[in-house]
């Protein structure tokens, strides 16, 4: 006699293998930078051995160390989520309501420059920005930029790069929730005598809140962390606290540093995140 | 004469309002134009960089060769790295697919106990900066004296793959018309039958859209990449290294090839949904 499967089982088996391999992966080893932030060297020890001290003061100096690497990544990545948003947005908006048949295809392009390696994009700004490309001569002989201003190596450089590097992490929920609404909410406000401009500004901005959300949580996250950008298009007066933590780990092994300055840099992203997320009031983000 | 009286008849309008009221019903799709270009334009200058007869480094125009495109190998270790990106990508995107929709099914289909812990441990990673991840995750190894390198890279793509999986099949699964499951039951198709043959050909999209998203993910990672891949090369590892003594123009040529690649598939995965929506 088959005893059919409990259906009440059904889901727990289908998460199952996911979830062992994501708390394997995932939770545990940010268990374990929590135990080696707290870690002190051992004394007469090589370079990066260290033993487990519960030394709380490691986030205190290493905070206090980098604090300024610290807001420079937050500066950054708040401004360039904010361009990203006000270059997207539009973007957007032209896809869903104005490119008729030619949606899917625009839609395609967005995501397009995407397989081209980040890398290698990046790299091609730094060479068409830099001094042997042909925008810098140019804009010096129009005498709109000084003989001695670079772009490169400028914070400038590194934000403008952020900005690139994940507009379509922005543009395509601001996509997906614009391409939702109703276009009978629109009708139904210009009915009501809603100009163009109050129309937008009261109907569609609101119902395209949840992309919104999205898209600046997809930007602002990666590019706090973001390292490649600083280290790339940056100097080392651009350097953000991925520098900071990437060098800890590698070239300095002073890994109880880099454990903390990896903690906290996510407790500050998760509280920025859960305080937006409750202030925007979307419940429904994954 | 007669054409005078003609111009009268017609209102006219002077040519600076026309012009005007051209930019405001177009304002959108002149900003499209300039969006795209901006978009477009590292690719452009990579692409047209990879016929650059350039040597070592692929910093100024020296002129044209098709030489590059003739032997993209030709850079040292290039193909090795590019082999071993690959072959990371297609395995962590099977991985992460299978396991992915799995989960995605349980959130999308069912209502149960520790449902919202569940969609919060599927945010989590995507709400950590990849750094965080990467240098946690080289942490265990380092711990259980696990050598970082192939492997341990596979895994990390899996790990930060996995929650992307979830959320493109989940939306893809509340998108789904339950009334055509309800008819194939009504048709007398047991739960197995009702699932092979109309549910899962339904969400197939959204598994290949996942699925082509992990790769693209897992194939230009670099930050988690570099922390768990020891003295292995990727793609994007390559590049950055190559980034410091100049890149040879190889690099844009793998660059530009698997854009149009990547593009081909898109379209032609339009071309057949297109046919099939018919």
């Amino acid at each position: 006699m088959r005893t059919a499967l409990p259906k009440v089982r059904v889901p727990y088996l289908l998460l199952f293998p996911g979830f062992a391999f994501l708390f394997t992966f995932f939770i545990l080893p940010i268990v374990n930078l929590a135990q080696t932030s707290t870690q002190t060297p051992i004394s007469g020890g090589d370079t990066g051995q260290y033993e487990q001290t519960f030394a709380f003061g490691n986030y205190i100096d290493a905070f206090l160390e980098n604090r300024e690497q610290f807001a420079r990544s937050f500066v950054y990545a708040t401004l360039a989520t904010i361009f990203a948003l006000a270059i997207a947005y539009p973007l957007a908006y032209a896809i869903a309501f104005k490119s008729g048949k030619f949606k899917n295809i625009l839609l395609v392009l967005v995501v397009a420059p995407f397989f081209t390696s980040f890398l290698l994009r990046t790299i091609a700004w730094k060479q068409i920005l830099g001094e042997e490309g042909f925008l810098v001569p140019t804009l010096r002989n129009l005498h709109l930029l000084g003989p001695q201003t670079t772009i490169t190596s400028t914070s400038v450089a590194v934000v403008a790069g952020m900005t690139y590097n994940f507009l379509p992490f922005m543009t395509l929920p601001l996509y997906a929730s614009l391409e939702r609404i109703d276009p009978r909410t629109i009708e139904a406000s210009g009915d009501l005598y809603a100009n163009g401009i109050t129309t937008f500004r009261r109907v569609t901005v609101p119902l395209s809140m949840p992309g919104v959300v999205a898209g600046t949580l997809l930007t602002f996250i990666p590019a706090a962390g973001d390292y490649v950008n600083a280290a790339i298009l940056g100097s080392p007066n651009t350097k953000m606290i991925g520098n900071v933590i990437e060098s800890r780990y590698f070239k300095i092994v002073d890994y109880p540093t880099a454990a903390a300055l990896s903690f906290t840099l996510m407790a500050a992203i998760l509280i920025l995140v859960t305080l937006y997320i409750r202030k925007a009031g979307t419940e429904e983000l994954v | 004469m007669s054409t005078k009286v003609k111009d009268a008849s017609i209102p006219t309008i002077p040519f600076k309002a026309r012009l005007s009221r051209w930019f405001g019903r177009n304002l959108l799709r002149i900003y499209m134009v300039f969006g795209f270009t901006y978009l477009f334009i590292p690719v452009a200058y990579t692409f047209a960089f990879s016929f650059n007869d350039s040597g070592k480094s692929n910093l100024i125009w020296k002129g044209f060769t098709l030489d590059n495109w003739q032997n993209p190998c030709g850079a040292p270790q290039i193909c090795t790295a590019l082999g071993n990106s690959i072959k990371i990508g297609l395995l962590a995107t099977t991985f992460a697919t299978i396991l992915g929709t799995m989960i995605a099914f349980a959130i999308g289909r069912y209502h149960f106990k520790g449902r919202s812990s569940s969609n919060l441990l599927i945010f989590l990673p995507m709400a950590t900066p990849e750094i965080v991840l990467g240098a946690s995750l080289l942490s265990l190894f380092l711990v259980f004296k696990v050598n970082p390198g192939f492997w341990p890279t596979v895994i990390a793509h899996v790990m930060f793959c996995i929650s992307f999986v979830v959320v493109t099949v989940k939306a893809r699964i509340a998108s789904l018309d339950p009334r055509l499951e309800q008819a194939a039951m009504d048709l007398y198709a047991n739960e197995f039958e009702t699932f092979r043959r109309v549910t899962l050909p339904l969400v197939a999209p959204g598994i290949a859209g996942a699925a082509l998203l992990a790769f693209s993910l897992s194939f230009d990672d670099f930050i988690i990449t570099n922390f768990n891949s020891g003295t292995m090369m990727t793609f994007p590892k390559f590049v950055y290294v190559a980034a410091a003594r100049g890149i040879p123009a190889q690099a844009n040529v793998i660059g530009s090839s698997m854009f149009f690649l990547a593009l081909a598939i898109v379209i032609a995965g339009q071309i057949v949904n297109r046919r099939k929506a018919r």
